[in-house]
């Protein structure tokens, strides 16, 4: 076969109620794999800020999925990513992606990670610090894409060329999470929405 | 290059829509308005990469990798196939990882009650790295249908879910395989969540007859297909190519 030849994407799936089976073994209640992965997002020589994101995804009914699983991406301080296209070079061990899954009881995931820096954009505009997210579970037959930006970043969200191709400007503030300074390590908290009136903003990549 | 090259746009009239009605879970879980477009940037040409130290040799053996006191139940299986992208270029070295119910139908979950055992010697899961030709192949036993709370009678076809990662987080995908000959999956409303035959054809394991092992496994097989790219070959770009 030549590169002409164009195939189709095979066709999506919901990852179900026990996707942790497969990628988070341990959660879903055994001991299989001698490292599990995605549990260490930056890594211990990571430089940058030490923070936490929590939150729920919240289905229609504003109630948490509890068996929802997201995975996160993100660049490093610098704003490069762990990846041969990244940007330049990133600490040893930053791998810069993680897997979130959530109590089982509350819905209530959280992450431990380093505040990403400034990306360049297209055309070498800068995008505002962000983490990448996909999210699956049960019930949702195609991961949703979507992007956590930060509160305490108001000059350079202002002017991020993803965030401002939103048209409607109030539901850019459904990507921003929202910085606490009152724990040791600070906490932004990020609920996903995934129907109704404040739905978080969903991309099509 | 500030303005990489993109990956093709996901074809969505071949994957399913977020609310499809005859899968109720969808739908209080699918959003309801637009996605929104997104030129892709270095954030979504770019993903995690995975070699062989995340990983161990027979991690791909699910008869084997949680074995306690013998083999798992059931029938034993071999599937493999290709990584490919839509140019039908290989991908290599992309991580693939699968879990599934055993043979009688039932998940090694603690939120999994179905009547049907939980078998010792199976865990459930496996995973892999595709090889320099984009080659990947697991060995374990059919999975068994199953029953679920929908309809008041549905039941999933014998099903392994399949992940998959790719070269970025725009080619990131996750899916279920299918039995070639399987009477449950035309019923089936989480198969029938796509409205595409061809697509769900895509998705039904063949029987590979001359990859199976004589007096041991049978194989099936499943090639994949992740978004291919776009070349920048005769782009006009300000910064060359």
């Amino acid at each position: 076969m030549t590169a002409c030849d164009t195939l189709h994407e095979t066709p999506s799936q919901t990852a179900g109620p026990y996707v942790h089976i497969g990628l988070a073994p341990g959660a879903a209640g055994f001991d299989i794999y001698e490292q599990e992965l995605g549990w260490d997002i930056a890594g211990p020589n990571a430089k940058g800020e030490r923070i936490r994101v929590q939150g729920h995804v919240l289905d229609g009914m504003n109630s948490p999925i509890k068996d929802v699983m997201l995975e996160a991406w993100q660049a490093n301080a610098e704003g490069h990513y762990a990846h041969p296209e990244g940007g330049g070079a990133v600490e040893d061990g930053f791998r810069g992606w993680g897997r979130v899954i959530t109590d089982f009881d509350t819905g209530e995931w959280s992450f431990d990670t380093i505040k990403p820096g400034a990306v360049i954009g297209r055309n070498g505009r800068m995008m505002a610090p962000h983490i990448n997210l996909w999210i699956v579970a049960r019930g949702i037959n195609i991961g949703l894409n979507t992007r956590l930006y930060f509160s305490d970043e108001v000059v350079a969200n202002a002017s991020d060329p993803i965030l401002n191709v939103i048209e409607w400007e109030r539901r850019r503030s459904t990507l921003v999470a929202t910085r606490h300074d009152d724990g040791e390590t600070p906490v932004y908290r990020f609920d996903v929405k995934i129907q109704g009136q404040d739905e978080t903003v969903f991309f099509d990549i | 290059m500030t303005t990489p090259a993109e990956y093709y746009q996901r074809n969505r009239d071949r994957h399913p829509p977020a609310l499809t009605p005859n899968y109720k879970t969808s739908i209080a879980r699918s959003p309801q308005f637009a996605l929104i477009s997104l030129e892709q940037t270095a954030s979504e040409i770019t993903g995690p990469t995975f070699g062989h130290g995340d990983i161990a040799p027979g991690d791909n053996d699910l008869i084997k990798n949680y074995a306690k006191t013998g083999d798992p139940i059931g029938e034993r299986i071999i599937v493999h196939g290709r990584v490919l992208d839509e140019n039908a270029r290989p991908v290599p070295n992309t991580l693939v990882e699968v879990w599934q119910a055993n043979a009688g139908g039932r998940y090694r979950h603690k939120k999994d009650t179905y009547l049907a055992p939980v078998d010792p010697n199976f865990g459930g899961c496996g995973r892999t790295l595709s090889d320099d030709v984009g080659y990947y192949a697991f060995r374990t036993i059919k999975p068994g249908a199953y029953p679920w709370r929908n309809l008041i009678n549905n039941w999933r076809p014998a099903h392994i879910h399949v992940s998959v990662f790719g070269a970025s987080f725009s080619q990131r995908l996750i899916t279920q395989l299918y039995f070639e000959g399987d009477p449950l999956i035309p019923l089936c409303p989480i198969v029938r969540s796509i409205p595409d035959a061809d697509a769900i054809d895509q998705l039904t394991a063949k029987l590979d007859l001359n990859a199976t092992i004589p007096l041991d496994s049978i194989a099936y097989r499943f090639d994949i297909v992740l978004r291919g790219r776009r070349s920048t070959m005769f782009e006009n770009r300000p910064e060359g190519n």
